[in-house]
């Protein structure tokens, strides 16, 4: 006999008590190990970079390779970042307006950063 | 209000300041500040990349700020938040896929990580600041 109370359609989806499954888990593991490699390269390069004037740091963001691995960096760490910020939002924020306006908030602003550092890039890269 | 709905004031369990801090409690918190200092850093190096793209001065007035004092310590603790959420979150995928959960290896691990990020971010400001 199945001692598990759940129906088999719904083990079958999968999708738990927040209806999501594990979607939040999975993408959060899959930008973090997309951002292992990122990040190091990052690092290494702002060290590298440190001091830098106007005309060096752009000449290095102007490299295409840079240009990709930049823009990588910045928008994959941007979505890890706010799956992060929405679990301590949701751990610490109990007013469910409040908190609401707060995920949806992070999840913009993801969005506006991400693209204005793609246009910025470009811009460099493309010479505009 | 019925009774049902009445609040009812159960005990609450212990605050966090009763208890004796771990290492591994203070890793675990140290995981969450530093990948929130880090949202805030990604958003200052979308800055960066936005000031670059425009004009001279405006990279400058960018620049002057970053090499200030207080803009050097943002910067350092920033690299440090890096490498420590880089490290603890290796920590963190080798957990996930099960191992190192002994109390041991939890607190091995940790040391390692906390060694490993001191040191990565000590020659990170010794090369950047071009102290060699």
């Amino acid at each position: 006999m199945n001692s598990d109370l759940r129906s088999p359609l719904n083990r079958a989806r999968g999708l738990g008590s927040a209806k999501s499954g594990v979607h939040h888990f999975w993408m959060q593991r899959l930008t973090a190990v997309a951002l292992i490699p990122l990040v190091i390269w990052f690092a290494v390069s702002l060290v590298m970079l440190s001091g830098a004037d106007y005309g060096m740091a752009r000449s290095w963001l102007s490299s295409p390779f840079v240009m990709v691995l930049l823009i990588l960096t910045i928008c994959i760490g941007l979505y890890h970042g706010q799956l992060g910020m929405q679990v301590v939002i949701e751990d610490y924020v109990h007013n469910e307006g409040v908190k609401l306006a707060l995920i949806v908030a992070i999840k913009f602003i993801a969005v506006f950063f991400g693209l204005a550092a793609t246009v910025a890039s470009m811009r460099i890269g493309f010479g505009g | 209000m019925s009774v049902a709905n009445r609040p009812v004031h159960r005990p609450l369990s212990p605050h966090l300041q009763v208890y004796r801090p771990q290492l591994t409690s203070t890793l675990s918190i140290l995981h969450r500040a530093t990948g929130i200092a880090l949202s805030l850093g990604v958003l200052y190096l979308t800055v960066w990349v936005v000031c670059a793209a425009g004009s001279y001065e405006t990279y400058a007035r960018f620049q002057a700020f970053n090499s200030s004092i207080v803009g050097r310590l943002v910067l350092g603790g920033w690299l440090f938040c890096m490498f420590y959420h880089l490290f603890n979150g290796i920590r963190h995928l080798f957990w996930d896929m099960g191992y190192g959960f002994e109390i041991k290896d939890a607190y091995r691990s940790g040391w390692i990580v906390v060694a490993v990020s001191l040191v990565a971010t000590a020659i990170s400001w010794i090369v950047g600041l071009r102290l060699i």
